[in-house]
């Protein structure tokens, strides 16, 4: 095996996707909504996401035609059909690699996947692995509710141990996926959760990841009002979660609640009343550690019964993309031949090799 | 200059047999290079194991490379050698079946150990045991002939024991009267960085073509004329190769990016090496996760306005399939390279078959029409590509190719085209609503079609004012937009079957080859058996017998008058690698009682099998008013 130094590309945030110029009319939240009945469940935490894109979407500044949404398969793949940006409503789990496609060939686009438990982690599982790692220029949005709804509610990946369903009526047998903890050991370099029901962090949120190059990964809480309704409740609700919800500002302590902290305790992490804490062991959050692993084990505090839930970024690192990469060995190859290939390249190129003349 | 007496041959086939590490497919390469250096029509058939290196000395090891090369249009890669190198007792035994009587056998005696002798079974060599008296055998120490020349050189024995095919190649070189300087100039480029090996490699070289110069064991040397061709450069390319400049030539003249999507299989995995190293052409080759993920790449970068291509096997296609139905259902480019192999499941990676034909046109689910096409030798990979890309991109549709085994890995000499000469490919994007509204404001309809090709319009990502949202889900004709209304559905269907049958209108009529005009029996072909066909063909006509044949490139649609020119005949014979694909969609299409020819060997047909059954479908067609059977000696069936 040999290796190779690659080129370095420099580009940051969304460079290279055509803004809104300053004399262009400003865009609203209704030049993002298109003309198409929205056809999700009565109190489904898609309409509170799909509202919020729509909403924040003009303020990135970056001009409606060069957005593009793709999905997979499930209620919340129906996305891209109410945005009126450009759209692919794609088959069951394979939206990171059509968008992988897609982000490599246009430099100029601003690439998003709608997903969702089933279709990200189940069948779609190796496709976002492999983005993550590649560090695919795409903004990843995870709905994780805990269920599969558009099948009508069998347990999913992400559902807890003992979930009963109408596949598993005497409770599911699997472990699940915590999907921050995934990404982070797929080598993410952006990973941050949220929730359905939170617009103003959900924005902020979704606004990081948007302005992030490389994949970024965010999982969405999301109410199924059908088939798993209050599965977020506990966190949900003002004062129950108020005691459970560490939100993690990077540079600050992690706190969860009003009166406890996350301390380091051996090589794991644990919450202890604050009175109790010696301060060296209070967690100092750090988006940009280059190890995952402190991020990781902020990852490992959740557990079904929600006794403490870390939301906001884990992890936010600077890393070449791959779609950049992959672009600057084509440009590369054509500057060091001495621009882009002419017919009389291509010509060269057909009549390579060991040649020989028939003459007439 | 050689002192030895010169014979003339019209024809030679010499196969090269080693085990995996002997180098044969390299020995094979060099020689067709000199071969095609000097003006013969060549064909060639590596065959080698799926193991990497399998047990030394054993059977499953063996590796063998045959070139059949004359001084006339060569067909096949022949049925039977005339010459076997064999580079031990695993090599003779595993080819000999092949070998007609007659034929020369040049063995490395070195190999024939008796330990070496045990692993396959023979209980005294061959070579001593008067059991090879049927052929001239010539026994050469060739392991310690390379060594001994190779004594002055710090190499150690193994190193200089693997120089042993140079000298192989050598010694054959001087039999044929093959140039040395294309192989020498092959080796200084290779041994750039290792001078030592370099000289050694020389040497064994040229002290196997002077020992045959010098040894009284070979009497003559053979000379085979230059084939008759077109004036023009020439180059030898695999089927693989061919492809992957077909490609390249399309993405140029076309102006767009190509971005290949492709996870590594045999035998489809050198399209994907040839590519990623043409970036300086504007491809982008993406090494996916799975399958499913390169097929995915591919029709992402299609959606992007690129030519979105993948490559792959047959267990491949099976993967994407539901991939290649998204993109019939969004109706966009995607060209799908099958490179087939025995079958089913893992099946015979390395060898050739032609059994994915169903698979291509109807291995999806719902109605779910492509364009499937064939290339039917291995530099017409290079027009079948130029195809595959017209058709995607007039059509914005998936375009199956398939290719297979021996196409992809066996080489012929091709006329490097001038790139005037190639068709044009014109691609054109939307760039304005098609359409107005309701309220008298323009709009787009992404599902409003070309009246001519039924396309729908190709509007990229980053078109202002055409955005709009494609997917699987049923769209509505014209606005696209979701419908689940059963008119629009059984509309749908048909629109896309329909524009899939209007490719047709542009193939050209199926060209048949009746030299006398009155033949009863065609012999109808598609892919990679065109070349045994033809050489049957010939055959079956050198021995007086009356029958035409075609060839189908394009397997759907069909070309317009398929159905006619089938009627004409009494009899149509259809030969293919599989139990009867093409057969079963002309019988069900035309009503037309086709016979089949098959065989799934792993290994292209014997044309002399192949003209034994065609002669016998004559005289059951043509009763007591047959032509004589065979009493020229046909052609093909020269043996030296």
């Amino acid at each position: 095996m040999t290796a190779t130094d690659l080129p370095l590309p420099t580009p940051q945030g969304t460079q290279g996707v055509p803004r809104v110029g300053e004399e262009d009319p400003r865009q609203t939240k209704k030049d993002f909504t298109s003309d198409q009945e929205v056809r999700w469940c009565p109190g489904c935490g898609d309409y509170a996401v799909l509202a919020a894109v729509q909403g924040f979407l003009p303020d990135l500044g970056l001009r409606r035609e060069n957005i593009v949404f793709v999905s997979g398969i499930g209620c919340s793949s129906r996305f891209p059909y109410y945005l009126e940006t450009y759209g692919m409503h794609s088959i069951h789990g394979r939206a990171p690699a059509i968008a992988t496609g897609l982000a490599t060939a246009r430099e100029d686009l601003s690439v998003w996947v709608v997903t969702g438990d089933g279709d990200a982690l189940s069948i779609g599982g190796n496709h976002l692995i492999h983005a993550l790692r590649r560090n695919v220029n795409l903004t990843i949005l995870l709905f994780n509710n805990k269920i599969y709804g558009l099948t009508k509610g069998q347990y999913s990946p992400t559902s807890d141990v003992g979930t009963v369903t109408k596949s598993t009526p005497v409770g599911s047998v699997d472990q699940p996926f915590n999907p921050v903890s995934l990404a982070l050991g797929a080598e993410a370099t952006f990973v941050a959760r949220t929730l359905d029901s939170d617009r103003k962090h959900l924005t902020e949120v979704l606004r990081a990841a948007a302005e992030h190059r490389g994949t970024a990964l965010v999982e969405i809480y999301q109410n199924c009002p059908i088939f798993n309704d209050g599965a977020f409740q506990l966190i949900k609700d003002r004062d129950s979660g108020r005691a459970r919800l560490a939100h993690l500002v990077d540079g600050e302590p992690v706190r969860v609640g009003e009166d406890h902290v996350v301390v380091r305790s051996g090589g794991a992490l644990t919450v202890v009343p604050e009175t109790d804490a010696e301060p060296a062991d209070v967690v100092v959050h750090d988006v940009a550690a280059e190890e995952p692993t402190q991020a990781f084990a902020l990852s490992r505090l959740d557990d079904p019964s929600f006794a403490h839930v870390p939301m906001g970024i884990f992890r936010q690192v600077s890393r070449p993309t791959y779609d950049d990469q992959v672009r600057a060995q084509v440009d590369g190859a054509r500057a060091s031949a001495g621009g882009p290939a002419t017919d009389a390249d291509l010509a060269d190129l057909l009549h390579g090799g060991d040649t020989w003349t028939v003459t007439g | 200059m050689s002192t030895k007496p010169l014979q003339r041959l019209d024809r030679v086939v010499i196969r090269f047999a080693g085990d995996s590490g002997d180098g044969m497919q390299l020995t094979g390469d060099r020689f067709t290079s000199e071969t095609a250096t000097l003006g013969n029509d060549l064909s060639t058939l590596p065959n080698f194991p799926a193991e990497i290196r399998a047990p030394q000395g054993t059977l499953p090891g063996v590796s063998s490379f045959q070139l059949h090369f004359a001084d006339h249009a060569v067909l096949t890669p022949g049925d039977h050698p005339d010459v076997l190198v064999a580079m031990n007792p695993a090599a003779l035994k595993a080819n000999l079946a092949d070998l007609p009587r007659g034929a020369t056998v040049i063995a490395n005696t070195d190999e024939f150990t008796r330990r070496n002798l045990a692993k396959v079974g023979y209980q005294a060599s061959p070579l001593d045991d008067g059991s090879l008296e049927s052929w001239h055998v010539h026994g050469l120490p060739l392991t310690s002939m390379t060594v001994e020349a190779l004594a002055d050189f710090g190499l150690t024995r193994k190193e200089k024991e693997r120089a042993k095919n140079m000298m192989a190649l050598g010694l054959l070189s001087w039999m044929y009267s093959r140039p040395l300087e294309g192989t020498e100039a092959f080796l200084r480029a290779k041994f750039d960085r290792a001078p030592e090996l370099l000289e050694a490699n020389l040497a064994a070289l040229r002290t196997g073509f002077n020992y045959g110069e010098t040894t009284e064991d070979f009497a003559v040397r053979f000379e085979v004329a230059p084939a008759p061709m077109a004036p023009g450069t020439y180059r030898t390319l695999t089927g693989n190769q061919a492809m992957a400049l077909g490609l390249v030539t399309a993405a140029h003249r076309s102006g767009l990016p190509l971005v290949l999507g492709s996870y590594p299989i045999t035998p489809a995995s050198d399209v994907l090496h040839a590519l990623s190293a043409l970036k300086r052409h504007g491809i982008t080759t993406l090494q996916a996760e799975d399958e499913i993920g390169a097929v995915g790449m591919a029709l992402g970068a299609s959606f992007g306005g690129a030519l979105g291509v993948t490559s792959t096997s047959g267990p491949g296609l099976a993967l994407k399939a539901e991939t290649i139905g998204l993109a019939v259902a969004t109706e966009l480019p995607l060209v799908v390279l099958d490179i087939q192999r025995g079958g089913p499941s893992t099946g015979l990676p390395t060898k050739t078959e032609q059994a994915d034909l169903l698979q291509a046109l109807h291995g999806r689910n719902g109605e779910s029409p492509v364009a499937v096409i064939a290339p039917q030798s291995p530099t017409d990979c290079f027009d079948i590509a130029l195809e595959a890309i017209r058709i995607a991109t007039t059509y914005r549709t998936p375009v199956i190719v398939l290719s297979d085994g021996y196409l992809a890995n066996g080489s012929e000499p091709w006329a490097v085209p001038e790139l005037d000469d190639l068709p044009g490919l014109d691609v054109t994007f939307a760039t304005a609503p098609n359409a107005t509204g309701e309220d008298g404001q323009p709009v787009f309809h992404p599902f409003l079609r070309d009246e001519q090709t039924l396309a729908r319009p190709w509007a990229v990502p980053g078109t202002a004012g055409l955005e709009h949202r494609i997917g699987g889900i049923e769209k509505a004709d014209v606005t696209g937009h979701i419908s689940y209304d059963p008119d629009n559905h059984d509309r749908m269907v048909r629109l896309r079957q329909a524009k899939i049958d209007r490719i047709a209108e542009t193939l050209p009529p199926v060209e048949v080859d009746d030299p006398t005009g009155d033949a009863r029996v065609l012999v109808l072909g598609w892919g990679s058996s065109y070349g045994p066909i033809a050489a049957a063909t010939r055959l079956v006509r050198s021995a007086g017998g009356r029958i035409a044949q075609a060839h189908l490139r394009h397997l759907n649609p069909f070309p317009a008058d398929l159905g006619e020119v089938l009627r004409r005949y009494d009899r149509v014979v259809v030969p293919e690698m599989n139990l009867g694909q093409l057969a079963m969609l002309l019988r069900a299409r035309y009503l037309v009682d086709v016979r089949s020819h098959t065989a799934v060997r792993g290994l292209p047909f014997s044309a002399a099998h192949l003209a034994e059954d065609l002669h016998r479908d004559i005289l059951e067609v043509e009763g007591d008013t047959a032509g004589p059977a065979t009493t020229d000696t046909p052609r093909e069936e020269v043996t030296r």
